[in-house]
């Protein structure tokens, strides 16, 4: 018996994921909004992207070509694991060009290449409550977003600024959502937050341990939290990529030896490999995708 | 049972349900958007669209309401055969189905509460036709403007004002299906 | 020259491949079946199912196996599994005054009807090191008396017959299912015990350890700890009536509580109550002390800000394979949210130096 008929497609019971599309559906309708499901145990650990794999398998058609990334790579082993994992439950064809994927799940990252009309990306949540470290109780945070009642995330983001002269928070950047809901975009570097409002995607958020889906849909305003005087900004290491030249991704910084040296190279793995082979090189790299 | 309430179910659940799913996300997240959506034969006088969203969403945990255009024993024996949803009265309802006629006054629908507002119920409402003209819609899925053949705009204004409770809408003709939550501004041409 | 890191999918495999390896240990070394571990190691076998939620000692040792001992991992099997199942229905209420007991104590009472029923227990055995069981020595055959088929009154139905207890609500709802909705808060009384009584032994035994030493205290007697089988019993719609489906052995627990009395009600005892399948006293009485602490509101009692009195707190944190997923995940790569940090570090640092300099 192979795992595709020993599991229903997808892994989920038909069931479970009528629940899970029904909680995906309020949640485009309530662009910010988290809206609670019952999730599911899922054979693999809570925190290691149990919302986002229902979520995934909830929106899986058999047509889907999908990509998985972690920190912005395909070959990261969680990555490759998720990726398997629909390979072998749905048979779906899969990839690590952005640019062919209906189906993106992620991890701490949204791809640089942009997404288009068509593709959906979901996204892994740990946390989605952006309170939460504010205030604990759900109790309590579930009235501060009935009540609109933000001033608790403002005084915060007001200390860091009259502590260190800025807003101290460089990942898991709260945004608003058209004026209504602060919303966690999940723990992406605030260099990626420019590319939550007016994305052509559909961006679904599963958070499993915390039985929360959300949604950004296409064309969403999503706006940075800050003040007049203290605008965001999206940061990255002030670099160009070493391998391709990039002076616009996002890096990793790689520690090449024990003498400290160290080198800046892209954390997309497939937007560097794609600009290598097409010709872009940067200091360090060489003309191949491989390395 | 009535013998045709046993036909034109899915023959492959899981595949023609997810894609089903698909056009439905994508209409609830592209407002003004026709999508075509397919795989189940109700009986009359529901259209193939609504058929399938039915066959989609609903189960034994979501009470469904029938609007009276719809509410005949071999649509009673259907939903109930395929999906095993409870079929209640109007407030109780987390889907309901008709013409507009039917379904009116939409007030009487759940919205939501103010600290749960996905506790809302979603309308499938069949149409004579259904056509990328009509009221301007903007808001959320919507990148400049989008229009659409809503059977009114005042009742959707209505339902903006409530935001972020409120009902969501689908629509439904043929084999086509389009969204309107609750997220998008209705404005008369 | 740098190489971006390839190969997750290598070593993956090799990874799974050595895990196996060791599981088995020493090949040299007898393997152990299932029906060993189920039959030797039955109260790691019953913990696994209480906290998996799923009563089959089989699968439950064949997960104490693939886990190679680790029973939250072996627990997490046994979720994993359990999500999948159907639900072709409910049972009724289980009643446990019918149970066969193989254990049944209380220290309220020195005496009651239904008598006291030591049991199997470690209770009295004096903690020394069996060196015989090294050697592989089989058992003498153990003393036994006749089954006695009768029912046995709870201790609490006794002190109930004067008032002397507080009277539980009954009911015919359909309890919720924490499996199958997302958790409310506030919630209700069914919904807590069906969590604590999946939650983590150690987590729960914490928590009530901490009443007892004054952080929430409940002044808890064991009115009664009963052990044993109780028939599971279906309703066919059908059939018109209820069909036995099968037994399983549980643990349940009573607790009489001493309450002064509030505004409301007259001084009178009150319970906490625990249910937990298989054979983990342990674990019965640190649910009923717990679900004593968690009714404070309920009785009209302070909140005292104790730890086990705070329901969001206890239910929120008590599920140990959330817990252990959401614990664990920190080892994976985190790369991209510590580069924004070392960005954000060494930008502080800077204009903090900067401003240090400009002030001398």
């Amino acid at each position: 018996m192979t795992d595709q008929t020993a599991y229903n497609f997808a892994y989920l019971d038909e069931q479970t994921k009528r629940m899970i599309r029904r909680a995906i559906l309020k949640g485009v309708a309530i662009p910010g909004y988290q809206v609670p499901f019952a999730s599911r145990e899922m054979p693999m650990p809570y925190g290691w992207g149990t919302g986002g794999v229902q979520v995934t398998s909830a929106c899986l058609v058999p047509e889907d070509r999908l990509k998985v990334i972690d920190q912005g790579a395909d070959d990261t082993t969680n990555a490759v694991s998720i990726r398997r994992f629909f390979q072998r439950t749905a048979g779906i064809e899969v990839t690590e060009a952005t640019a062919d994927a209906t189906v993106i799940q992620t991890r701490h990252r949204i791809p640089e290449t942009p997404l288009t009309e068509g593709q959906i990306l979901v996204y892994q949540v740990p946390i989605p409550e952006p309170l939460r470290f504010l205030e604990p109780r759900e109790t309590e945070t579930r009235k501060m977003h009935e009540l609109e009642d933000y001033g608790l995330m403002h005084v915060k983001l007001y200390e860091d600024i009259s502590r260190h002269g800025q807003i101290a928070t460089a990942y898991d950047y709260p945004v608003k959502v058209e004026g209504r809901y602060v919303m966690d975009p999940s723990p992406i570097p605030k260099f990626d937050n420019p590319k939550l409002g007016g994305n052509a995607a559909i961006q679904l958020f599963g958070a499993g341990r915390e039985q929360r889906i959300y949604a950004l849909p296409p064309y969403t305003q999503a706006i940075s939290l800050d003040f007049d005087d203290y605008p965001f900004t999206a940061s990255k290491a002030d670099h160009a990529c070493d391998l391709c030249g990039a002076p616009d991704s996002y890096l990793d910084e790689v520690i090449t030896d024990d003498q400290g040296s160290r080198m800046f190279v892209c954390s997309d793995t497939d937007f560097c490999g794609s600009r290598r082979a097409a010709g872009h090189i940067g200091p360090m790299g060489t003309p191949s995708a491989g390395g | 049972m009535t013998p045709d309430a046993l036909l034109g179910g899915f023959t492959d659940a899981p595949r023609q349900s997810a894609r089903a799913f698909r056009a439905a996300l994508e209409a609830m997240a592209r407002p003004g958007t026709l999508w075509p959506i397919e795989g189940a034969a109700p009986p009359a006088p529901l259209s193939v669209a609504a058929g399938v969203l039915i066959l989609t969403l609903c189960d034994g945990t979501t009470p469904l309401y029938l609007g009276a255009s719809c509410d005949q024993p071999v649509v009673r024996d259907w939903v109930t055969f395929h999906t095993g949803a409870p079929l209640v009265a109007v407030h109780e309802a987390q889907f309901a189905l008709g013409t507009w006629a039917d379904l009116m006054p939409v007030d009487r629908f759940a919205i939501g509460l103010p600290d749960y507002p996905d506790r809302a119920a979603t309308l499938i409402v069949e149409m004579p036709a259904l056509a990328n003209q009509g009221p301007r819609l903007t808001g959320p899925g919507i990148a400049t403007v989008a229009h659409l053949s809503l059977p009114e705009t005042a009742a959707f204004c209505a339902n903006r004002a409530l935001f972020p409770q409120g009902f969501d809408t689908y629509l439904t003709c043929g084999g086509q299906v389009a969204g309107l939550p609750r997220s998008t501004i209705v404005e008369a041409v | 020259m740098y190489v971006a890191v390839k190969g997750g999918e290598k070593a993956i495999d090799a990874a799974h491949a050595w895990l196996a390896e060791e599981r088995r240990g020493d090949t040299s070394v007898a393997e152990l079946s299932v029906a060993q571990i189920r039959e030797q190691l039955a109260l790691a076998v019953n913990r696994v199912m209480a906290e998996g939620s799923l009563y089959d000692p089989d699968l439950a040792a064949l997960a104490i196996k693939q886990a190679r001992g680790d029973l939250i991992e072996a627990i997490f099997l046994i979720r994993a599994y359990r999500t999948t199942l159907p639900r072709l229905g409910a049972s009724t209420p289980v009643e446990t005054a019918q149970m066969a007991m193989c254990r049944r104590i209380s220290a309220t009472f020195k005496d009651l009807p239904g008598g006291q029923i030591l049991g199997p227990t470690f209770d009295y055995t004096h903690r020394l090191l069996d060196f015989k069981l090294a050697a592989e020595g089989e058992v003498p055959t153990a003393p036994t008396a006749p089954a006695s088929l009768d029912a046995v009154p709870h201790v609490t139905a006794m002190l109930n017959r004067d008032g002397l207890i507080q009277t539980e609500a009954e009911g015919n709802d359909t309890p919720p299912d924490l499996t199958r909705e997302p958790m409310e808060l506030p919630t209700t009384r069914p919904l807590r015990l069906q969590a604590i009584t999946r939650g983590d032994e150690g987590f729960i035994l914490s928590m009530a350890y901490s009443t007892q030493r004054g952080y929430g205290r409940t002044h808890a007697f064991v009115g009664e700890l009963r052990i044993g089988t109780v028939a599971v019993e279906m309703d066919i719609p059908e059939l018109g009536f209820s069909v036995e489906i099968g037994e399983v052995e549980l643990t349940e627990c009573e607790t009489v509580n001493q309450f002064k009395g509030s505004k409301t009600e007259p001084p009178q005892f009150t319970r906490g109550y625990g249910l937990v399948f298989g054979q983990t006293e342990r674990k019965a009485i640190a649910m009923s002390l717990v679900d004593r602490a968690l009714r404070w509101k309920e009785l009209g009692e302070d909140n005292t800000g104790a730890p086990a009195q705070d329901e969001e707190f206890v239910l929120m944190h008590a599920d140990n394979i959330q817990a252990t997923g959401f614990l664990e995940h920190i080892k994976l790569p985190h790369y991209v949210d510590f580069q924004a940090e070392l960005e954000l570090v060494r930008k502080l640092r800077r204009e903090a130096l900067a401003h240090g300099e400009a002030a001398e």
